[in-house]
């Protein structure tokens, strides 16, 4: 079997292993990291489940081997929270606005609402509702959610009720 | 893990890239944002024994102006592309079309060479490459090449780069004076491929009729298609709606949709005038907007 090391910096923390080549990011991140926050859906890059920051940037980490991901910075769902644990502002929000049922999409609504807000402290329901158009809710109706970012960008102060 | 066996190098620089192809014998893929690769991987569709990785190869990347022509790295990030002020000033079409690539997750590690590359027939990258008349640069161990992306297709996912090739560079021409450009799709949800897509772009002389014009039209025919007959028709005439209307029937014309569950073939020809008729407007619009 073919194999590779791979060392990446997951939620700030250095990690490192050798892998199959063929190991999907998401699947590295979960079995062989330990981190299961991360969901996998689709597996070929539709529902957005998986999705993950990396260096920053909102990814799909179904679509990406983790060999190709070596020397990279990696935020899943479970960096979000402060380190003791307190739920960052988004996440209050979503459990405060009932943003989710099941769970299932939850991850990844979480990070690509995150990476949205980074890139734009003050975005538009319009552009909320395009930061979110590449993940897939089967429960909510979407609407929750996108109440729930709106109310996380007020609190985060940048734009008034 | 889903994907079949593969060997994997990450390669340095293009020519590291294209001494891997040539050693692998046609047994490589070459792997950048692997958006479209890594799907087919996971579904079998697609078994390379080799995966040749060309992401973060600084010479690939980058959008440059030089003289009449947008210089584009293949390996240029779609997100790049959609955030550059360059693109967005100099080649409207682009600009217009990139935000229709996927979603902005894909768009983060998909790349302009990769979507034109691959070469399915509903995607706006290589709609807007044939559009345009955009120049591929190639290179393989022998040495570098050229072709125009009007002769780049032969059929679904199907090109004349031979598989030893890597495209480096897409050189998009930019046009100047009273310019707009239009670019409209439909599809089922957003980020879906398109049923049909068209793009187009026109000048306009000092006194508002049309100097020249390009039309062309995506997932309506095996790949997607420049329709020169049609845009010729608006030349040296004012864009109005019966001679949008006129132009956008030639267009459909030329396409050869297929049916399936999303539409009958006819629903798309239709559709295809439509979405024609839409982008010429737009385009007109943008253009007499010019001072």
């Amino acid at each position: 079997m073919n194999r590779q090391a791979v060392r990446l910096t997951v939620n700030g923390k250095p990690w490192h292993g050798e892998v199959p080549t063929r190991l999907t990011l998401v699947d590295c991140l979960r079995e062989e990291v330990g981190l299961t926050g991360t969901h996998v859906g689709c597996e070929h890059g539709v529902c957005g489940a998986c999705s993950v920051l990396l260096d920053g940037e909102p990814v799909r980490s179904c679509l990406m081997f983790a060999v190709q991901a070596d020397g990279r910075a990696i935020t899943t769902v479970e960096g979000l929270a402060a380190p003791d644990g307190a739920l960052s502002p988004l996440q209050d929000a979503f459990w405060e606005c009932h943003a989710l049922q099941c769970g299932y999409c939850t991850p990844g609504m979480l990070i690509a609402a995150h990476a949205l807000i980074a890139r734009n402290p003050a975005p538009s329901d319009g552009d909320i509702r395009e930061a979110l158009a590449g993940n897939l809710c089967r429960c909510t109706g979407y609407q929750q959610i996108v109440d729930a970012v709106r109310l996380a960008r007020r609190r985060m102060g940048e734009v008034p009720p | 893990m889903k994907a079949a066996e593969f060997a994997y190098a990450r390669a340095l620089s293009v020519a590291d890239a294209v001494a891997l192809l040539a050693a692998a014998a046609g047994e490589a893929k070459l792997i950048a944002g692997g958006q479209t690769l890594v799907p087919l991987m996971a579904m079998r569709l697609a078994r390379p024994a080799l995966l040749v990785d060309i992401d973060g190869i600084a010479e690939l990347n980058g959008i440059a102006m030089v003289g009449d022509t947008l210089r584009i790295g293949a390996g240029t990030r779609q997100a790049e592309i959609e955030r550059s002020g360059l693109v967005g000033r100099e080649v409207r079409l682009l600009a217009l079309a990139i935000g229709h690539v996927g979603h902005g997750q894909i768009r983060n590690r998909g790349t302009i060479g990769g979507s034109i590359a691959h070469g399915d027939p509903a995607a706006e990258l290589p709609l807007v490459a044939v559009t345009l008349g955009a120049t591929l640069l190639t290179e393989t161990s022998a040495g570098a090449g050229e072709i125009s992306a009007r002769d780049f297709y032969l059929g679904p996912m199907t090109t004349t780069l031979p598989a030893d090739a890597l495209i480096t560079r897409i050189d998009l021409p930019i046009w100047r004076g009273r310019v707009g450009a239009g670019f409209h799709e439909m599809s089922p949800r957003r980020g879906d491929f398109a049923l049909a897509a068209a793009a187009a772009q026109v000048e306009l002389d000092g006194r508002g009729r049309c100097r020249r014009a390009v039309i062309g039209v995506g997932g309506a025919a095996p790949t997607p298609i420049a329709c020169a007959d049609a845009a010729r028709l608006l030349e040296g005439r004012t864009l109005d709606d019966t001679l949008i209307a006129a132009a956008a029937s030639a267009a459909a014309a030329l396409t050869e949709p297929a049916s399936d569950s999303h539409g009958s073939a006819e629903y798309r020809r239709r559709l295809t005038a439509v979405l024609v008729a839409r982008a010429l407007k737009d385009a007109a619009t943008m253009a007499r907007a010019v001072p």
